[in-house]
């Protein structure tokens, strides 16, 4: 298979400015992006003790509006969005028939009448044509990606550093809610969301501020430690803090339940894609189940090794790395259930080893109020 | 940049060689390439290791490397600092962060690597055609 050429990569609008600060650049999911700048560690502390600055735009963002956009976001997620207050988001699954992830993903409610959906990147279309195929409420839907820039600003000092930009009380947004206002005399959604275990915002606005913004943000920031930081540090970070990837721990073959996800699934809510898949699973129990482990010597575990527990494989390592904040090597692996309780010694086939690991409880790493 | 007295690899590896002894390392563009090292993966003293075929991991946050012999030779010893501090293979690729010393088995081999001249033209291509 002949990989795209870097002129055939989707580029976000800030890639120049990626290659001028001499970003390492990678192909994710069809992007050109940036996988480290000064280098994943120093990013990855940095976020944990200052500040790092994301450019996420690569990210997708899916419009639902109309009388019946909630019935849709209802018929299509698994979590319960008539709870949703207007500026409150939550987490939640883009589901199929089958009870299985299509996509993982944030709905905001902007009104009874706009849910704003923020999707993977390497998802976009296939979700939308998803939202659109399943459409019985009659919604309006639009597939909004090239009509949005992000930025994720993460870290003790995020807060501090975004409200020089704005009159928006960024204290007064509570976690898991946003606001509608401007940043640096731009209109932005402001959510106080992020994928790194950190306090921090998300920001959503047109592509034509990028540079703007990102300077802005940057200069303000770097005087208090904010590096700009890219994808290398935004997995190390969000594997510490426990987070999911699409892709590795859900994907088209795993259901809330056997994910850990079971906060985020609500069969109570009524009808949608795949629930009475996942009542019978929940009556039934699950087969396996998604556990963290820490490396005991020190070889490090990395995605699609072989796990073996009591010399019986037991399944594959979903995300394993270095965790550069907690100084261990950690990872994720689905295990049979009877296997999942911490302190269960586990084996992960690395090379012609197998080095020792414990199942450990996750996340892995919880910030200090 | 890349030492007069080192002799190179296509794979990025470095050798000072003196007579029958040498001292192997990774290059300052394989350093910059992988990122920030977290661990090495080494022979034991006494192990022969064969031109050409691999003999031990460098590994960063993202990456597993391997680490090919520019010569056939035995180990006689893996630099133990790189078990504290891994990251001085990016800070000095081409002194500190030295992989393992050996004996070789051929010298003459040696002769048949790149020097310097020819390394840093290697590298050059491939940054411009990057």
């Amino acid at each position: 298979m002949t990989s795209p050429t870097t002129a055939q990569l989707r580029k976000t609008a800030l890639n120049g400015v990626h290659r001028r600060l001499k970003a390492k650049m990678v192909n994710f999911g069809g992007w050109d992006m940036p996988v480290e700048y000064s280098g994943i560690v120093a990013e990855h502390m940095a976020t944990r003790t200052a500040a790092g600055l994301f450019d996420v735009s690569h990210m997708g963002e899916i419009e639902l509006r109309g009388a019946r956009a909630l019935d849709l976001v209802q018929h299509v997620t698994c979590n319960d969005a008539a709870k949703l207050a207007v500026g409150q988001a939550h987490y939640s699954g883009l589901m199929n028939e089958r009870g299985t992830f299509v996509d993982d993903l944030l709905v905001h409610k902007i009104s009874d009448t706009h849910y704003f959906l923020c999707v993977n990147a390497s998802n976009q279309d296939q979700d939308f044509e998803h939202i659109r195929a399943h459409n019985r409420p009659g919604a309006q839907i639009e597939n909004a990606g090239e009509r949005y820039s992000q930025l994720a600003i993460q870290g003790p000092k995020a807060l501090g550093i975004l409200q020089r930009f704005t009159a928006v009380p960024l204290e007064s947004i509570r976690y898991y809610h946003f606001a509608l206002g401007q940043v640096d005399g731009v209109d932005c959604l402001i959510a106080r969301t992020g994928y790194t275990g950190e306090d921090g915002f998300e920001i959503y606005f047109a592509p034509e501020h990028s540079e703007k913004l990102w300077s802005a943000l940057l200069d303000a920031g770097s005087e208090q430690g904010m590096l700009p930081c890219g994808l290398g540090a935004r997995n190390t970070l969000r594997l510490e803090a426990s987070m999911c990837l699409y892709g590795h721990e859900i994907d088209d073959t795993t259901t809330p339940w056997e994910a850990g996800l079971g906060w985020i699934c609500k069969p109570a809510k009524g009808e949608f894609l795949g629930r009475d898949v996942l009542v019978r699973q929940k009556e039934k129990g699950i087969d396996r189940a998604l556990v963290g482990f820490e490396m005991q010597d020190r070889l490090i575990a990395r995605d699609a090794c072989s796990v073996s527990i009591e010399g019986r494989p037991a399944g594959r390592v979903t995300s394993g790395s270095p965790a550069p904040f907690l100084k261990k090597n950690i990872g994720m692996a689905y295990v049979p259930v009877a296997s999942k309780a911490s302190g269960t010694e586990i084996s992960i086939g690395i090379r012609a080893n197998e080095a020792p690991a414990k199942i450990v409880p996750m996340p892995f790493y919880k910030r200090a109020k | 940049m890349y030492p007069s007295d080192y002799r190179y690899t296509k794979e990025h590896e470095w050798i000072k060689a003196t007579g029958e002894t040498g001292t192997i390392g990774i290059t300052d563009y394989a350093q910059h390439e992988l990122g920030d090292v977290v661990f090495v993966e080494m022979p034991a003293v006494g192990t022969k290791i064969t031109a050409g075929q691999v003999f031990g991991t460098v590994e960063s946050v993202k990456a597993v490397s391997e680490i090919f012999a520019p010569v056939s030779a035995e180990v006689t010893e893996a630099n133990a600092a790189l078990s504290a501090t891994p990251e001085t293979v990016n800070n000095d690729p081409h002194g500190a962060g030295w992989l393992i010393k050996v004996k070789l088995t051929n010298p003459a081999e040696v002769s048949g690597l790149m020097d310097a001249a020819a390394y840093q033209a290697f590298v050059s291509e491939k940054e411009t055609s990057a």
